[in-house]
């Protein structure tokens, strides 16, 4: 459904992507996650036609997007990290216009009801856009996507500058919308892709660090639980008791929290759950818990383990 | 690309700009028309009036334009354009014709000011529609060059104001026609516009003068997508 070989793009000097290949099959849900700057955006504004890459081949269904753009675009339906839309215009003339924009054959007044009851903005039909939220009109950037009942949905990160509950509203859309389309779903957030897509391309400073199925990131991520420990009493006593543990592989002081408690760095194995144990021996000496939070793992260290992984997979072959 | 000019053209009068493009198109020309004709009686000139109404078109024709393309590259939604399965070409014809029609449409109202020419004297019909005929032509021009600078950028007052620098230029090179430098004064015709107007201003309806015009409007449209298709490989 789409491929990507080998694709460049320079912006001068810089280059921005290093050669990036892959695939996305019909149905997938595909995540495109990196940090920022790592060229998610870039590759997407290849893949839909927005710039034109340095050297390499893009396809959408079969079709070239460097040698037939307007054929290969019929295809996608695209929502850039910032919405496109006309603040001066209402959300039903808005639509229309990207209906017309489209060249779409389907009934006109029909198509662009449903697709705003899929996304459910119904509500807001006759509003002026620049009156919406920012939630609305993120809905609405989504809607324009969808006119023209495209095989390929892509989301260059949705959901940056939601709030929680518009976050959640959003991703549950597109997993609604996965059933029906190939999409690609751009983020920086790693518990984001996980939930969404069905597989995940991982890219960092231009280049693809992984690309695997969702179960395989998730093996991939599991390592030492980390928790940061907020204890009551002195370093030397509360260390010896976390060290004896057998559920800890590893204590450390990482700084004051008041004159009386200090956080802990803990690392346990990553089939043990290390927080009863703990708060057990803990009670048991008299040394109260005042806090305990999990520690979530950064992309850097997702990279670095899917680096190794890919590494030791290329030993192994 | 019709997509395109329908919501442009809107866009002309969703917001205050169509408005004010029109009144004071409408203001300026008739103010002119005043001091040229009606107020000067058996002194009358309708030629000065038309050439006076050329250098007003310096000023509000980017005004028109100024917004066309830069507005868009400011808030992205280009994105939607260049995404959507409609060429470059098509989508600079799209902002341009919306423009040319605006433009087209107010010099037409403004022709009812002929009207009185006609109720209180005895005007030459064919000079009045040669001229009005040239000016639709080299307001065609104006507005290519707005359109193209307006591409350039994505503050629509540098837009307008580079506009209207250009059109200056090209309008102030005639002052240099009687130069004495051979090649010079070759390059100078070759840019002016006035110098292509003077047919006109004898009820001539010059071809290669429009043709003129329409070359190189159609230059400017051509370097606008250009800029477009430059941008995507930068």
């Amino acid at each position: 459904m789409i491929e990507f070989k080998n694709v460049y793009k320079n912006y001068g000097q810089n280059r921005a992507l290093k050669g990036i290949s892959f695939k996305a099959e019909s149905g997938d849900i595909l995540g495109f996650l990196g940090p920022n700057g790592a060229g998610k955006s870039t590759a997407l504004n290849i893949l839909t036609g927005y710039l034109s890459a340095t050297s390499g081949e893009a396809y959408v269904d079969g079709v070239s997007i460097f040698e037939n753009p307007v054929e290969a675009k019929k295809n996608i339906g695209f929502l850039p990290e910032l919405p496109p839309l006309y603040p001066d215009m209402k959300v039903g003339e808005y639509l229309g216009f990207v209906y017309d924009l489209k060249g779409c054959k389907l009934p006109k007044k029909q198509h662009i009801k449903e697709i705003c009851e899929v996304v459910q903005i119904s509500d807001v039909y006759g509003r002026l856009i620049k009156n919406l939220s920012k939630g609305y009109k993120q809905r609405v950037g989504i809607a324009q996507a969808l006119i023209g009942n495209p095989k390929v949905l892509v989301f260059d990160e949705p959901t940056v500058g939601l709030d929680p509950k518009q976050i959640i509203e959003i991703r549950n859309l597109v997993k609604e919308l996965g059933k029906e389309h190939t999409i690609i779903f751009s983020s920086h957030i790693l518990p984001e892709i996980q939930q969404i897509c069905s597989r995940v391309v991982v890219i960092n400073e231009g280049v693809i660090v992984a690309d695997e199925s969702i179960e395989s990131l998730a093996e991939a991520v599991e390592g030492p639980r980390r928790l940061i420990a907020k204890i009551c009493g002195p370093e030397a006593e509360v260390l010896k008791i976390l060290r004896a543990l057998p559920a800890i592989k590893s204590a450390d002081a990482i700084g004051k929290v008041d004159s009386d408690s200090i956080s802990y760095l803990i690392e346990s194995d990553e089939r043990i759950d290390a927080r009863k144990p703990l708060f057990a021996a803990l009670a048991a000496k008299g040394y109260p818990l005042i806090g305990l939070e999990g520690v979530e793992m950064s992309l850097e260290d997702v990279f670095v383990r899917l680096t190794s992984k890919r590494d030791q997979r290329r030993r192994g072959r | 690309m019709f997509a395109i000019y329908k919501r442009e053209l809107k866009g002309y009068f969703i917001s205050p700009i169509g408005y004010l493009f029109t009144a004071n198109f409408l203001a300026i020309s008739g103010l002119l028309f005043s001091i040229c004709t009606l107020q000067r009686q058996s002194q009358s000139s309708v030629g000065d009036y038309f050439e006076y109404l050329i250098y007003a078109f310096a000023v509000l024709l980017p005004l028109l334009t100024m917004k066309s393309l830069s507005e868009e590259r400011k808030t992205k939604s280009e994105q939607l354009l260049m995404t959507s399965p409609v060429s470059v070409g098509g989508m600079v014809m799209g902002k341009y014709l919306a423009a040319l029609t605006v433009f087209a449409a107010v010099l037409l109202c403004n022709s009812l000011n002929f009207l009185l020419l006609e109720t209180y004297g005895d005007p030459n019909v064919a000079l009045l529609a040669s001229n009005l005929i040239c000016l639709f032509f080299i307001g065609a021009l104006f507005l290519a060059i707005g359109i193209f600078f307006s591409s350039l950028t994505e503050d629509p007052l540098v837009s307008a104001i580079t506009s209207m620098d250009v059109i200056f230029v090209m309008l102030a090179v005639s002052f240099l026609s009687d130069i004495s430098v051979k090649w010079l004064a070759k390059v100078v015709d070759w840019i002016s516009i006035l110098a292509r107007y003077e047919p006109f201003t004898y009820g001539i309806l010059d071809i290669t003068s429009i043709i003129y015009y329409v070359s190189i409007a159609a230059l400017f449209l051509f370097l606008t997508v250009r800029v477009y298709e430059r941008r995507r490989w930068a």
